[in-house]
């Protein structure tokens, strides 16, 4: 069977959940052959392993940290000699992409990002996008070179499927442009204990009508009850009441829920392009006529001051 | 010796309009209004605080697209660029990404440059991945999603916000930046801007003229295919309640009900 590379994003060690998506993927498509990069890479063989990788291509060295992106094109290059594989699939990050992008030039591949779901087909793997805006569904394939394919969270299933995950050290020379964008400094971000924006089974957001970053507050209670994220539209951002990370929306992150809560959110397009394929939607707003409420498969026209608390102390009781 | 800056711009449908394919399954772009992708503004807005701070500098602004694209280079000269390119030829008719910035690459390389700036992804497309390919076609530096940007003493410095850090970032020129939306407002074209973009010159060339040949690009000469497009189907409508005090726990009973609770 074909060998498919997949790019792990992990923090020192610890793999980040939509790289176990895309080895569920890669399955289905060949033998996942893993490439970790990176300060911790070795630990997550076993992880990896896991999830199916057959084989664990593991590399450090410090120039990973310290410069941009390219230093990580050349190591997944590297690999990709090496293996020869049939597919080499990212996740959908902002470096995953970027990397990707760099290698489809560099090999002369067709690449297709922010894929929803990817299937076996008789011309080389199918994949799945959600365009405009969640309004179309395309189907696409690389008609020239090896697949290069991007994945978005949640876009598949974490299946547990043991494999040899057998480790070797991938040799990589740097290319004289890895060096060509310093990292001055990294400061990690504060965690807020709740789980990842784009990775949440559950997303609690609030827009507008939340009305001020004094009352995110009662959008994080219901979040917390809930064990969900936290996200934000656009207005709520822009007038700085949240952090862009939180971003739900086209110039922010793209959530695809089980559950997503909308509070005091009008649903302008802008926000739609970013939650219109979580499963179900619920929203609670002033506004009757708001365009969320189009998309609801429950929707409570009210004040978000009195509905929201009360819907949190409800989820509170139920739970015990 | 002037800063040259080159900002790459793309033309896309109104986001707002009804997107939809043509039978081909490209993007449709006669049917809906267009106009420069927001997005880009963010990068005209940048290269034009870039240039302010420099002693000398000069602006083109590059896209490629149809006719009608023009608009986007209209807009971007109305807000202060000092000339533009328009890489316009029927054969381009379907170029995907990679394509794309083969075609930009050739084009900038043409214009002479230090600093190319572009939007983090298009509007339509959204992919985002055209700063890397420029920056990895042109063998230059990379220092992308920016929110701060500065360039000193032949430098580029900016601030890159991920998920899992914010990142201090410095290159030396010549190099390929990208902006967010997160750095800052774009400024509307004055009325005296827009009288002055009318004078400004526009340059177009073609495929020859950037000694690009028409099979390496288009719909025949993607590196990708679009199999198939469908409309998705429309949510069935959901139950709405006017909260009377309760809607609090209404909520909470279907949320129960779905087996959320």
């Amino acid at each position: 069977m074909a060998e498919v590379l997949v790019y792990v994003d992990h923090v020192d060690g610890a793999v980040r959940k939509p790289t176990l998506e895309l080895l569920t993927l890669a399955r289905r498509i060949g033998e996942p052959v893993a490439v970790s990069l990176g300060s911790g890479a070795e630990n997550t063989a076993s992880t990896l392993a896991e999830h199916g990788a057959v084989k664990v291509l593991t590399a450090d060295a410090p120039e990973f940290a310290d410069y941009l992106v390219v230093p990580k094109v050349d190591a997944v290059q590297a690999a990709y000699e090496a293996v020869s594989p049939s597919a080499v699939l990212f996740p959908s990050s902002a470096e995953g992409k970027e990397i990707a992008a760099r290698l489809a030039v560099r090999i002369g591949s067709g690449i297709i990002t922010d894929v929803v779901d990817l299937e076996a087909g008789d011309e080389g793997p199918v994949a799945t996008q959600s365009v405009f805006a969640a309004a179309f569904t395309t189907k696409s394939r690389v008609s020239k070179g090896t697949p290069v394919i991007t994945v978005k969270p949640n876009s598949a299933a974490v299946e547990a499927a043991p494999a040899a995950g057998e480790v070797e050290a991938l040799e990589v020379s740097f290319s004289d442009k890895a060096t060509g964008t310093k990292v001055v400094s990294r400061t990690p971000r504060e965690s807020t204990g709740r789980p990842e924006l784009t990775e949440a089974a559950i997303v609690v957001s609030g827009g507008r009508g939340v009305g001020g970053a004094e009352n995110f507050p009662v959008v994080e209670a219901l979040a917390d009850s809930l064990g969900a994220a936290v996200g934000a539209s656009r207005a709520a951002v822009d007038a700085g009441w949240y952090p862009h990370t939180n971003q739900v929306g086209q110039t922010g992150k793209t959530v695809s829920p089980q559950l997503y809560i909308a509070a005091g959110i009008s649903g302008a397009i802008q926000h739609r392009a970013g939650m219109q394929t979580s499963k179900t939607i619920v929203a609670v707003n002033k506004d009757a006529e708001a365009p969320i409420f189009d998309l609801v498969d429950y929707g409570v026209v009210g004040d978000l001051f009195e509905v929201v608390p009360q819907l949190t102390e409800e989820v509170k009781t139920r739970k015990g | 010796m002037s800063l040259r800056i080159v900002v790459c711009v793309k033309y896309v449908p109104d986001a707002t309009g009804d997107r939809h394919f043509a039978e081909d399954l490209t993007v449709d772009r006669d049917d809906v209004d267009g106009l420069l992708s927001e997005l880009d503004e963010y990068a005209v807005e940048q290269a034009l605080q870039i240039a302010d701070e420099a002693d000398d500098a000069e602006i083109t602004v590059l896209t490629v697209g149809p006719e009608d694209a023009k608009d986007a280079l209209r807009k971007a000269l109305s807000m202060g660029a000092d000339k533009a390119v328009h890489v316009e030829d029927d054969d381009l008719h379907g170029t995907d990404a990679l394509g794309t910035s083969l075609v930009l690459a050739k084009a900038i390389e043409k214009t002479g440059y230090d600093l190319v700036v572009c939007g983090m992804a298009s509007t339509d497309g959204t992919m985002g991945v055209l700063p890397a390919m420029l920056s990895e076609r042109l063998g230059v530096p990379q220092v992308s999603l920016l929110s701060e940007v500065s360039v000193e003493d032949g430098t580029v410095k900016g601030r890159r916000d991920g998920d899992t850090a914010t990142e201090r970032l410095e290159a030396r020129l010549p190099a390929v930046v990208s902006v967010t939306d997160q750095s800052g407002e774009a400024r509307y074209p004055s009325f005296k801007g827009i009288m002055a973009a009318k004078k400004k010159p526009v340059e177009s060339w073609d495929l020859e003229d950037l000694e690009i040949e028409s099979d390496e690009v288009g719909l025949e000469g993607a590196w990708t295919a679009v199999d198939g497009a469908t409309e998705r189907p429309a949510r069935t409508a959901g139950t709405i309640v006017k909260d009377e005090g309760e809607g609090g726990k209404q909520l909470a009973a279907f949320l129960a009900e779905r087996k959320f609770i």
